[in-house]
């Protein structure tokens, strides 16, 4: 499979395709190949932990045809649909909670919005610059970042207690009740204001960055960051939607294959969980997100056209 | 009441309204997309023109097309390329109705905080969605 997706893009990145594909009868062949990449990238977002929008927007953006503006909206909306369809199951499951969602869900939603109008507005060579150093960024963050699953908070802080932030949920391995509170919430919700900004800037949706913050900087347990982070991404994906939409950076004919072959994609990745060997996806998916957080940079300063 | 049951009302209900407007989503995205790639909906931009004008800049694009801004789409719906933005936005906006769902709950309890958080979300959502922020209308 990582072979099938190397060169489905060595494919596409070929002169001989963009010319094939350039002739007016041709159109057709860009959607279907960017429904083939994203069911793959659905594929394997799955078992390396991460959400579809950062692995869509870099690939997308360095290997197809379409302007970054167009890139970044189907990313959005990318992440925001993968976020959607998983949020039901999850709040039934109590592993996303709405109390700790919705403070942190706020910010994010007015930064995000913040960080769209300044992505639509900045030159498109800055963006690419920006947005492969931040590429960059989560690859380290990704190779370096530690997990707890259970991390220990001594005494709740007194935000979280005013706001009552806490919850239970049953953890399926030892089919446990386990009660959790949460710790340094101020600081949390800042990091959300700077997180919700990245995402509304680069369309990457943020879960890469909103998990680490749940779990390892305010202690929730692995399980109930990983989808507190997805149910936050409901919102704040959603008011930098919106201002793509309204901004005219959404196009069907990119957004629609992009997020059917996500989902269709991510549904048989979750099946395949126990076969796949996560560590070996995981860092498939590194070094896909270096090689095209590289494309992007390279792009940014004309060096790779 | 114990933790757990508070958390799950206000959970499922959120649940359930995020379940079934996604799914309102997802068809009509599906549905409206089918209609504009198999030319059942006429396209506003024809499909063979779109290689011309996807790789410029998003204004440029409007420029170029001749595509509305803002909430414009919604008078041309009987294009295939514009009535696909109806699943778009029932996506982008299920999060408000599924707040305004569990908002009932938190007033029963008189939990004020929770019920300002949601109205403050609400406006954001609603003030992104009117389109007064991109300063198109």
């Amino acid at each position: 499979m990582k072979r099938l997706l190397f060169f489905t893009l060595l494919f596409i990145a070929h002169p001989a395709f963009a010319a094939a594909s350039a002739s007016p009868d041709t159109w057709w062949i860009w959607p279907l190949a960017l429904f083939v990449v994203c069911f793959f990238l659905g594929i394997v977002a799955v078992p390396a932990g991460v959400g579809g929008g950062v692995l869509f927007v870099p690939i997308v953006g360095s290997f197809f045809p379409f302007h970054l503006d167009f890139v970044r909206g189907a990313g959005l909306l990318v992440a925001l649909a993968s976020s959607l369809a998983a949020g039901p199951s999850l709040l039934k499951g109590g592993l996303a909670n709405l109390r700790l969602a919705m403070p942190l869900a706020f910010g994010a939603s007015i930064s995000a919005i913040g960080g769209a109008m300044v992505g639509l507005a900045l030159p498109s060579n800055v963006v690419q610059i920006a947005l492969g150093l931040t590429i960059l960024g989560i690859v380290a963050l990704m190779a370096a970042a530690k997990k707890s699953e259970f991390p220990h908070v001594p005494a709740a802080d007194s935000l979280s207690s005013a706001l009552r932030i806490q919850g239970v949920f049953r953890d399926a391995v030892s089919g446990d009740d386990v009660n959790w509170h949460v710790h340094r919430t101020p600081l949390g919700m800042a990091m959300f204001l700077v997180i919700g900004f990245l995402g509304g800037l680069f369309g990457v949706g943020a879960g890469w960055a909103n998990v680490p913050v749940l779990n390892l900087l305010m202690g929730a347990p692995l399980k109930v960051a990983a989808g507190t982070s997805s149910l936050i991404l409901t919102t704040a994906s959603s008011s930098a939607t919106w201002y793509y939409l309204d901004n005219g950076a959404i196009l069907p004919i990119i957004a629609v294959p992009s997020v059917v072959g996500m989902m269709i994609g991510a549904r048989i990745g979750a099946h395949l969980l126990s076969v796949l060997n996560a560590s070996v996806i995981r860092r498939l998916v590194i070094t896909m997100l270096f090689v095209s957080g590289v494309g992007a940079l390279l792009k940014g300063l004309g060096v790779w056209t | 009441m114990d933790m757990k049951e508070m958390q799950q009302s206000e959970q499922l209900r959120y649940a359930d309204w995020l379940h079934w407007s996604t799914l309102a989503g997802f068809l009509c995205l599906i549905g409206t997309f089918i209609a504009y790639i198999f030319g059942i909906l006429p396209a506003r931009i024809p499909l063979s023109e779109l290689p011309q004008v996807w790789n410029k800049p998003a204004e440029e694009f409007l420029k170029v097309t001749g595509m509305p801004k803002g909430w414009g789409w919604i008078e041309m719906l009987g294009n295939g390329d514009l009535a696909s933005f109806i699943g778009i936005a029932i996506l982008s906006g299920c999060s408000i109705f599924c707040i305004m769902a569990v908002m009932p709950i938190y007033a029963k309890r008189k939990d004020w905080v929770y019920i300002a958080i949601c109205a403050l979300e609400i406006g954001i959502l609603v003030l992104a969605a009117s389109g007064l922020i991109s300063g198109k209308h």
